[in-house]
């Protein structure tokens, strides 16, 4: 069904570099450093694109809440940069100084426990991944020990993200309500604000989005992936083969909570706020989409696949601003009905062989890999 | 109805045209002696590499006209798109006339924040009107504030914020609360309150201005207060509770889609407002949401605003009736609409004043500019960026619109950081 497997990684193998390139190399060169803040933006939402690919393309769970995982990693950072930017001397004008603005709005008169701990930074770098991951866990524990899969893991996911929103926008004394954790300024004293610590922000972004994908495709290739693989086409041929099918499905999906975490916090740091509007079930979904966009197997394609939405979505939006959602929705619907599997399909099925045959002896003639009858069934 | 403002780029190639077109007709106008201002060049009034040419100043318009708040905000959009144009057809703004570049905040607070951003530095506008929920305003501060841009804010809402690049042409909480409850105290009596409203900052604050302010300074009491998430549409309990404890005044600073189910529930379960027993008062149901509303299911509750469409006064009527001809017959026009308005004009009046483009002039112009043509009256901004303002209390009558029955002498002066009631 797929090509041989040193070829797969060979494949991946140069993809890698050439995303490399491109977001190292192409992206800085040519855009402004304005529109080079947005893709740094859209590439935070790659980080949980990428945790899907793992997740929904490689093991077959598809997860429809991973926007709480890219909330939580954001909201920790978040929590250390409010913390920071809430000195007495700048916050004297409130009857608390001292405490977040939006706490002494509530009428709060201290600052909660389980804020204490975010005066760390080195706590919150922990926190980022560790919060989502163990999140991830209790849920995976809960749903894959009791063989809870397919369509009712995709609804609960979904319903914890609801739950999760009411929650923080409920409780707007500890967390900034609708507004979200706002107005945050440095990051240890300095400045996330300035154009100069954008770029450099873009280049540690970049740095890690790329050492995440590294380590995916280790993975993936590695004998757990091969399992991965296994247990979503046939999971009862797994489980009698005597592995234990609800470890390997915690961890896939503890491991894409916690990319999706630092995906968040590189969010924040970025764009200078967080808000309950990453969290919720709108923001999931839509992140479902920039990786089915890209071709929910491929790690590389995931990336495309968030830049051309965004980029689609800032464009479309900027030309047309009453009529840009149509051109979405369009946009979404042709991809599903003609290229199911998203971009990397495309280059699966057309790129690749035309590639092929320049390059290799044009007598060397394959069948299009990829292409056609190979389409894995969607998850249900 | 809208019909020539699509964006896109050949229409916008088109208005180009246009405006090039009608710019060359007021300089020959000018030169035939017709006694047209000398326009200041350039390099005189923007220094600071803002998007204004010789005859053409950019400013954006940010609102959602997409998502949940698109329905709230279309009524400012209007607006504002009318002052511009209104002020085009006088000649613009020093000589210049006024493009618009629109974006789209899409209900989503980082959308804001984005498109603030692509405002101020890739296009340069010279100033920006826009937002409505305090969220979205809150999104873009920092981002007005670093790159140093003007927002002129529209909505009443909560205060405790005061930034030198924003203009709040909306009341702040005590501006649109303390009259009001001083008139329903003595006019009509009242002793008990009963508070609710959504959860969120805006009704939470009011709230609290309002209870310190009936506790403290009137000396009255209130019996309950609650708080229902927004969106919410089952208010059968709290109405329960309200006809136990039998206050004299319902306080609702219920929100959005929520006040449809609130005030149809109130009236099924036989409050009949009217009656005024108890009297409902709120101060976020302007002339927009009772469309949603129904006139029928809020007949004789009170508003306190600072604007009602029925205002008589000339300059309202000129409003209204331009309004209605640009926008259609069926609009209404409600407080947010109103001093959405009064925006473009405000930013005219302070780059006249201060000669110049240049956003530090502007702030520095602001305090002490006078409007007196203002639908609503007479304001001025006062040192703290808001404006000085009268607050009125209206009647709902069954068509939907309101009868001012009551307004404050004097202009009640903003507050945003009121003492003694935080």
């Amino acid at each position: 069904m797929t090509p041989p497997f040193h070829a797969a990684r060979k494949t991946e193998l140069f993809g890698f570099l050439v995303l490399a390139a491109f977001v190292l190399l192409v992206l800085p060169g040519v855009v402004d450093p304005f529109r080079l803040n947005l893709v740094g933006k859209y590439l935070t939402y790659a980080f949980v694109a990428v945790g899907l690919v793992l997740c929904w393309g490689s093991a077959g769970i598809l997860s429809l809440g991973q926007g709480i995982f890219f909330g939580l990693g954001g909201y920790c950072m978040a929590m250390f940069l409010k913390l920071e930017a809430s000195t007495p001397e700048a916050t004297k004008i409130q009857s608390t100084p001292g405490i977040p603005d939006f706490m002494d709005w509530n009428q709060l008169t201290a600052l909660p426990a389980f804020w204490e701990p975010f005066h760390s930074l080195a706590f919150t770098i922990v926190a980022i991944v560790a919060v989502p991951a163990a999140l991830a866990f209790v849920i995976g524990f809960a749903m894959f020990t009791r063989r809870v899969g397919g369509v009712y893991f995709a609804i609960i996911t979904q319903a914890i993200a609801a739950i999760l929103t009411i929650l923080i926008i409920g409780q707007q004394g500890y967390t900034g309500g609708v507004n979200g954790i706002t107005d945050l300024r440095t990051l240890l004293g300095w400045d996330i604000r300035t154009d100069s610590a954008k770029t450099i922000l873009y280049f540690v972004n970049a740095f890690l989005l790329l050492g995440v994908i590294a380590l995916s495709i280790a993975v993936r290739s590695s004998k757990l992936g091969r399992i991965l693989v296994a247990l979503r086409d046939k999971e009862d041929r797994v489980r009698f083969s005597g592995y234990d099918v609800a470890a390997f499905k915690i961890f896939v999906f503890c491991f894409a909570a916690a990319i999706s975490g630092i995906g968040g916090a590189m969010f924040t740091l970025q764009v200078g706020f967080m808000s309950p509007s990453f969290v919720g079930i709108v923001p999931s979904i839509e992140m479902v989409i920039f990786c089915a966009v890209g071709g929910r197997n491929s790690l590389i394609g995931a990336v495309y696949g968030t830049l051309l939405v965004n980029w689609g979505k800032t464009t479309f939006s900027e030309s047309f601003p009453e009529l840009w959602l149509f051109a979405m929705g369009g946009l979404f619907i042709a991809v599903v009905m003609a290229f199911p599997n998203g971009l990397a399909g495309i280059y699966k099925s057309y790129v690749q062989p035309l590639f092929a045959r320049i390059v290799v002896r044009p007598a060397h003639r394959r069948r299009p890999v990829g292409g056609g009858k190979t389409t894995p069934a969607i998850a249900e | 109805m809208k019909t020539n403002d699509k964006g896109g780029a050949p229409r916008s190639m088109l208005r180009r045209k246009l405006m090039i077109g009608s710019a060359a007709l007021a300089l020959g106008l000018a030169a035939a002696g017709v006694g047209h201002a000398q326009t200041p060049p350039t390099g005189e009034v923007n220094t600071t590499g803002l998007a204004v040419t010789d005859d053409v100043v950019k400013v954006g318009i940010l609102h959602s006209i997409t998502g949940t708040m698109a329905i709230s905000e279309t009524g400012s959009v209007q607006a504002e798109k009318l002052a511009i144009k209104q002020i085009n057809d006088m000649g613009g703004v020093l000589g210049r006339k006024i493009e618009f570049i629109q974006e789209d905040g899409a209900s989503d607070w980082p959308t804001f924040a984005e498109k603030a951003k692509k405002l101020l530095v890739e296009d340069k506008v010279a100033a920006v009107f826009g937002c409505w929920t305090s969220a979205s305003r809150k999104a873009v501060l920092p981002v007005f504030e670093q790159y140093n841009g003007m927002l002129y804010y529209p909505t009443f809402y909560e205060g405790l914020e005061q930034s030198p690049n924003v203009i709040y042409t909306g009341q702040e909480a005590t501006q649109q609360i303390i009259a009001g409850l001083d008139w329903v105290a003595k006019e009509k009596g009242a002793k008990t309150f009963y508070l609710l409203g959504s959860d969120y900052i805006w009704p939470r604050t009011s709230n609290k201005i309002a209870r310190k302010h009936i506790e403290d300074h009137l000396g009255l009491k209130v019996v309950g207060e609650e708080y229902y998430p927004l969106g919410h549409t089952q208010f059968n309990s709290v109405i329960n509770k309200i006809k136990l404890k039998k206050p004299d005044v319902i306080y609702a600073i219920v929100v959005g889609g929520s006040n449809v189910a609130f005030y149809k529930q109130l009236k099924a379960a036989g409050i009949d407002m009217t009656k005024e027993k108890p009297l409902v008062m709120t101060i976020s149901v302007t002339e927009d949401e009772i469309r949603g509303i129904g006139g029928e299911n809020i007949e004789g509750a009170y508003a306190t605003m600072k604007y009602f469409q029925s205002l008589d006064n000339d300059n309202n009527k000129k409003f209204v009736a331009a309004f209605k001809n640009m926008w259609g017959e069926d609009m209404v026009i409600g407080d947010v609409t109103q001093a959405a308005y009064e925006g473009p004009w405000l930013w005219k009046a302070a780059v006249e004043k201060a000669g110049s483009f240049d956003i530090d002039k502007i702030k520095e112009a602001s305090p002490g500019i006078e409007l007196t043509t203002a639908p609503e009256g007479y304001v001025r901004i006062h040192e703290n960026h808001h404006l000085w303002s009268k607050t009125r209390v209206g009647h709902a009558k069954s068509d939907g619109q309101y009868e001012v029955v009551y307004e404050t002498k004097e202009l009640m002066e903003p507050d945003p950081f009121p003492e003694g009631y935080q």
